[in-house]
């Protein structure tokens, strides 16, 4: 049921905006260019839903996707419930490897430095929130702070010397999230990371459910413990890196999506992956149509609009911890 | 000194450094099977640490541990996770779980890696918690149970691994007297059915009352070790713990403890 919405969620949100296209001439212009038929649009109407829309919504659904995967894992293998890439200082990791490279005009490098600026801010929150002792969920945020504060104010450097003019906003845009710039290789690069990382994950839910008393009760139950955790971590780096190299930084999705599923099905991960994942994509796809709809003919950047919602909830889960504890 | 298992488990010269301090000082000991084995000492003697060194999930460094004919050292995790289940001494999570599902944590080591619960894993879970009297909590967010409750489900998550060897670290902790009872009682079915027991306790009288052999640690090493009756003796209480004691027999009881302080 919910990859039909998933499917809807694509449908409909290519036929938003000017044109005026309707969901018939959606699946004629996908059949047109699969080679089944000729397409029920004119040349420019067609180039808008295949050229422009349709690699732009499936980004975002695989970034959503991603992302919630991401988090998911996080939180798991941390045990903490507040994990997210962006919280831990991924995104921003990630933000640095990509605009280093950029600059350096290296485009094809991209996903990969991503990739390697996640992995380093990864393992840079851990130590830091392990160096004041014992790894708890609040010193990873922390660290997971700090680390981001680092790698932003060197982006911000990065860019404050190279960049100029139009450029400038072009690339601010990006750092604040945005899949305005996503065409077929950027779908490309995400579905690749959704089928190298997200897949395996997705189905080695159990491996996580043992993590659900801690490390040592998960050895018990014969995990090996810090591969799994590292190999999971990767993973969870591969897909932040690559989303991160497509879209931006996209904050609160891999935080607020799980939570939500999480309050409906349960936390068992068999069920939760999955789930989070198509959410996780509808979610972004119609987060992002928000953005490039409601204040036509400007765009927002999606990282705003996913900010504006999940800032509130991720306070309010925040007080409710407290309560709790 | 110690007891010869055959089949039950033999340790010898055990040793665990824990950040550089030595934990675990060369320990030689074994829990036969068929029987209760209670490891007893004082608070920070190495109980709990011992307990997973044997359960083979702390890097030890010396020793031989054989279980019955294999070497459990040198045993695949996942076998190991089918031989071995161990009853942590304090084990929470912060997930909302249904009791259900705690218990079926424990068939994790029977299922492949990208595979989900059978049928079959959930009726053995299900049985599990029927051991243990927890069946109408079956529903319940394992959160929300009260420390008792989740030792008992603990314990059916540790049965429901099927293990040969069952370790436990204080199971009757947050226990009323009465569930200290059965559970003691049921250690003792489980061990006549050849499954074998050993179960750190820090309650001396129910050591005494239902264990048939005793570990006495002190300080990373084994002062004693034998069967319970000959080895619990005043005298060594009074040497390990520094109080005195006085064993009380009556007829048709199980033997108890009286306790008061060394002048
Ligand atoms: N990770 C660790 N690093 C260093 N020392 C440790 C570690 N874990 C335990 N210890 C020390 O090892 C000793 C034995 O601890 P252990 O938990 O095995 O004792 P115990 O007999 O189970 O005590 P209790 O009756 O209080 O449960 C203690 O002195 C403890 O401080
Ligand atoms: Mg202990």
């Amino acid at each position: 049921m919910l990859t039909a919405a998933v499917l809807a969620s694509i449908t409909f949100a290519v036929t938003f905006g000017p044109a005026n296209i309707t969901p018939v001439d959606v699946w004629g212009s996908i059949l047109h260019h699969l080679g089944l038929g000729p397409s029920p649009l004119e040349p420019l109407r067609d180039s808008i839903v295949w050229d422009l829309r349709l690699p732009r919504i499936l980004t975002a659904g695989a970034v959503g996707a991603g992302l919630a995967i991401a988090g998911v894992v996080m939180q798991a293998i941390t045990r903490n419930p507040l994990a997210d890439p962006y919280l831990l200082g991924l995104s921003s990791g990630a933000s640095l490897g990509a605009v280093a490279v950029l600059l350096l005009g290296s485009a094809l490098l991209l996903p990969f430095a991503a990739f390697l600026g996640a992995m380093i801010a990864l393992a840079a929150t851990l130590v830091l929130a392990g160096a004041f002792g014992r790894i708890t969920p609040g010193r990873t945020i922390l660290a997971g702070i700090a680390v981001s504060a680092l790698a932003g104010a060197v982006t911000s450097l990065i860019i404050f010397w190279t960049v100029t003019g139009d450029s400038y906003r072009e690339i601010l845009g990006w750092l604040l999230g945005s899949l305005a710039g996503a065409r077929w290789p950027a779908v490309g690069i995400a579905a690749v990371a959704i089928l190298v990382a997200g897949v395996p994950i997705t189905l080695s839910g159990r491996v996580l459910d043992a993590f659900a008393f801690g490390d040592t009760s998960a050895a018990t139950l014969g995990i090996n413990v810090q591969a799994t955790r590292w190999i999971m971590l990767t993973g969870a780096a591969v897909l932040t890196g690559a989303m991160v190299s497509v879209s931006g930084a996209i904050g609160f999705v891999g935080l607020i999506l799980p939570h939500a599923v999480r309050l409906l099905v349960g936390p068992r991960h068999r069920l939760l992956l999955p789930l989070s994942a198509l959410v996780g994509a509808s979610f972004l796809i119609w987060a992002d149509t928000a953005a490039r709809s409601l204040f036509d003919p400007r765009e927002l950047p999606v990282g705003i609009v996913t900010a504006i919602i999940g800032a509130p909830v991720f306070a309010a889960l925040l007080a409710r911890r407290r309560v709790n504890s | 000194m110690s007891v010869p298992a055959m089949n039950g488990l033999d340790a010898q010269r055990v040793t665990v450094r824990l950040d550089g301090r030595l934990i675990i000082d060369g320990i030689d000991c074994s829990a036969p099977s068929g029987a209760v084995t209670a490891l007893i000492g004082p608070n920070g003697a190495g109980k709990s640490t011992l307990l997973h060194a044997l359960a083979t999930i702390l890097p030890t460094e010396a020793g031989v541990i054989r279980f019955g004919d294999d070497d459990l050292l040198a045993m695949k995790r996942r076998t190991r996770a089918r031989t071995i289940a161990l009853v942590e001494q304090d084990a929470t999570t912060e997930l909302s779980l249904s009791v259900a599902d705690v218990v079926s944590l424990g068939r994790i080591p029977y299922q492949g890696m990208f595979s989900d619960e059978s049928v079959h894993d959930r009726a053995i879970a299900r049985n599990a918690l029927d051991t243990v009297g927890m069946s109408a909590f079956a529903e319940r967010d394992v959160t929300e149970l009260s420390g008792g409750e989740r030792q008992r489900v603990l314990l059916a998550r540790a049965l429901a691994q099927e293990p040969r060897l069952l370790l436990l670290d204080e199971p009757t902790n947050h226990l009323d007297i009465s569930a200290q009872l059965s559970t003691l009682a049921l250690l003792h079915d489980l061990a006549a059915g050849g499954v074998t027991v050993m179960a750190a306790l820090h309650d001396l009288t129910l050591a005494t009352g239902w264990s048939d052999h005793v570990i006495v640690l002190s300080g990373g090493h084994v002062v004693a070790s034998g069967p319970t009756g000959a080895t619990l003796t005043p005298r060594l209480i009074e040497d390990v713990y520094g109080v005195h004691a006085e064993i009380i027999e009556r007829q048709g009881h199980r033997p108890t403890i009286a306790f008061s302080p060394r002048d």
